[in-house]
């Protein structure tokens, strides 16, 4: 069984959804962010998406432009980030990690190879923003063979005559995008949000995860009691860029504090 | 090279030229780039559509324009006898204004009330204000804040007409952020936003679409050399940013195996230094929605482009050219900055037109080849822009690299 269902299977027995964490690999520089990383579980993330650092995320607000733009200058790539993946999984093994980011790193890679080198380093799924199930043929395949995660983005613009198709490549869990917009900018309405999840599970029984706009642990919550998992991104992100590892990390705690108390 | 029946047949079914092109976007823009291709194909097989836009290239535009035989450049090149096709002749002066109409003309059908679009030099920019402009329909111009800063005189002209210009301050603040812009724009505002991109890349449809609207150049070109010379050209010289014009040009004449194309990338400050010829020293990735080559390094990130031609300055291609590329059928080569400003001045003074610094990068292969070519060779160049909007750049370049007697 993977990491992934079996976070999800353990997590549904305490009845309670999940506080997935997005930090970028390399942000603000490679020993930081590794510390961090490796202090996520402690704080309460159930699992963890790490952002490939790209020079170019078409899909993300400032926040997140800013931290793949430091990531890079400090040296980050994508080797370095299964570098951090392979050196967390020294101290855990039961923490599922999906990397984040854009084709192009990986294509560059070599999407065969990839697929085999980031399972080696501990990786349990890939979320590619920009690569749609119309194209996802050239890679889903490999992670199959490495038995890794696909995890499909569905947005607002995902109908029930698109949810099909967005929802064929779907394994571990769907990300459902809350907003039609990019990272770290609005919030849909809690209404929204729980109509948009019954909507997907009519469609799958794969858990729903919700991100974008998501930053308080009030608004974790209140995912929490809709979805199988709340994504808080941005505003990790940016705590940890203002004010520093330790304060990003207090952060998630609040978060899981109030994912944790969604349900009773 | 391989030999195919054509080289016409492009796309397939699913928007791929070969390995090159398809729809790598996020989930958000995919239903909405569904329905592009859906209304585009409806509109193409609609003759009201191309009545109307066939009707307002000729009324509006001002086509056709002028292949006109360029005497005192063929003197000076001392061989082929030099064609300038005169897009720069276009209402608001350059090419980019035909795919505005037919993609203003698509957004309509659609019901879209608001534009957005990415500019570099600002030519596209200021096409789509324009025909934003008449139309009445919003319009969001992204520009980089490095081109906004040499392209300044078309920054006042798409305000003038209404448009709203944002500055992009992300990466080099040139045309690569600026579609990262649009792009964001696009992904959150889905439901009432027309993307109309400017060049023959992006997702499919549009590098089809684009080649589409853009044909109209070189289909003219075959007319009019017929009626002039009695034969088709012997060979086709156009610059490469995205491609447009060039793809615009070549495209009608790809399956005449007698005419030589070549695309001309910038070379910037050098092929070894900073510079913008994507096929000659990028190799295939996926960026902005398709793949095609790119500048990029070992890791996959992108590269910075550099040329002194705003509209050249991108670090990608269209990825029909990708696919001509390697297919052969296509020759690209590459210009560096301080030969097309050599090129601007000769045709400036020679002819009495001022070229886009862009258009001069083909002027400038033009006199490499040219002089070694017969005299009997008809040599097509694609002024795809008036310079006008290149003085202060020029100004700046001349005291950097040499005042040539010009001062």
């Amino acid at each position: 069984m993977s990491r992934i269902q079996k976070r999800f299977d353990q997590l549904k027995a305490e009845n309670r959804a999940a506080l997935v964490t997005f930090i970028m690999a390399g942000d603000p520089d490679r020993a930081a962010c590794q510390a961090v990383l490796n202090g996520l579980p402690a704080a309460g993330a159930d699992l963890i998406e790490l952002g490939m650092p790209f020079t170019d995320p078409m899909a993300d607000g400032l926040a997140i432009q800013l931290a793949g733009q430091r990531a890079l200058a400090a040296g980050g790539s994508l080797k370095a980030t299964l570098e951090l993946v392979a050196a967390f999984r020294k101290t855990d093994q039961e923490t599922p990690i999906i990397l984040m980011g854009y084709y192009n790193p990986i294509y560059a890679w070599g999407p065969e190879k990839f697929a085999a080198d980031a399972a080696l380093a501990g990786v349990d799924g890939l979320i590619i923003v920009d690569l749609p199930p119309e194209e996802a043929g050239e890679l889903v395949p490999y992670l199959r063979a490495a038995a890794m995660d696909f995890i499909v983005l569905t947005t607002p613009t995902s109908d029930d005559s698109r949810l099909p198709v967005v929802l064929a490549n779907a394994s571990g869990f769907v990300y459902y995008v809350s907003i039609a917009g990019v990272t770290g900018t609005g919030s849909a309405t809690q209404t929204a949000i729980a109509e948009a999840v019954a909507r997907i599970h009519r469609h799958t029984d794969l858990p729903v995860c919700v991100g974008f706009g998501i930053r308080t642990p009030d608004q974790a919550a209140e995912v929490a009691r809709a979805a199988e998992g709340a994504v808080v991104g941005s505003a990790i992100v940016s705590v940890l860029a203002e004010q520093g590892p330790a304060q990003a990390l207090a952060l998630v705690e609040s978060l899981a504090a109030g994912v944790r108390a969604a349900r009773k | 090279m391989q030999s195919l029946n054509t080289y016409r047949a492009g796309p397939d079914e699913r928007g791929h030229f070969g390995i090159f092109g398809g729809r790598y976007v996020a989930e958000t823009l995919m239903p909405l780039i569904l329905e592009v291709e859906k209304a585009y194909a409806s509109a193409k097989a609609d003759p009201a559509f191309e009545a109307e836009f066939r009707e307002l290239l000729a009324q509006y535009v001002g086509r056709p324009n002028p292949l006109y035989f360029a005497r005192r450049l063929t003197e000076a090149f001392g061989g082929a006898k030099i064609f300038l096709k005169r897009e720069d002749l276009n209402h608001t002066g350059a090419h980019k204004i035909n795919n505005c109409i037919g993609q203003i003309l698509l957004a309509r059908r659609m019901g879209k009330k608001r534009i957005i679009a990415e500019t570099g030099a600002g030519q596209h920019g200021v096409a789509t204000a324009t025909v934003c402009a008449l139309f009445g329909l919003q319009c969001v111009i992204y520009m980089g804040s490095t081109d906004i800063e040499r392209q300044m005189p078309n920054v006042y002209r798409m305000k003038l007409l209404g448009a709203e210009v944002k500055p992009v301050t992300s990466g080099a603040a040139t045309l690569k952020d600026a579609m990262n812009d649009a792009l964001r724009d696009w992904v959150s505002n889905v439901h009432d936003t027309y993307y109309l991109i400017g060049t023959v890349a992006g997702p499919h449809p549009y590098p089809a679409m684009v080649r589409d609207f853009q044909s109209v150049i070189g289909e003219e070109v075959r007319v009019q050399i017929l009626a002039q010379e009695g034969r088709l050209p012997d060979s086709l010289v156009a610059c490469i940013g995205g491609g447009s014009n060039a793809m615009g040009l070549f495209h009608p004449f790809l399956d005449e195996p007698s005419v030589r194309i070549i695309g001309v990338e910038a070379a910037g400050h050098g092929l070894d230094k900073l510079h913008a010829a994507s096929l000659t020293g990028g190799k295939p990735g996926v960026l902005h929605g398709n793949r095609t080559y790119l500048l990029q390094d070992a890791d996959g990130q992108i590269a910075e482009a550099h040329s002194i031609s705003a509209g050249l300055d991108y670090p990608g291609i269209g990825p029909e050219h990708s696919w001509l590329h390697d297919s052969g059928r296509v020759e690209y080569v590459s210009i560096k900055d301080d030969e097309a400003v050599q090129a601007f001045q000769h045709c400036t003074r020679l002819e009495g037109i001022i070229p886009a610094l862009e258009s001069s990068h083909a002027i400038a292969h033009a006199a490499k080849i040219a002089p070694a070519l017969p005299k009997d060779h008809l040599m097509v160049i694609n002024l795809s822009g008036r310079g006008d909007k290149d003085v202060s750049t020029i100004a700046k370049a001349l005291g950097d690299i040499h005042l040539g007697g010009l001062v």
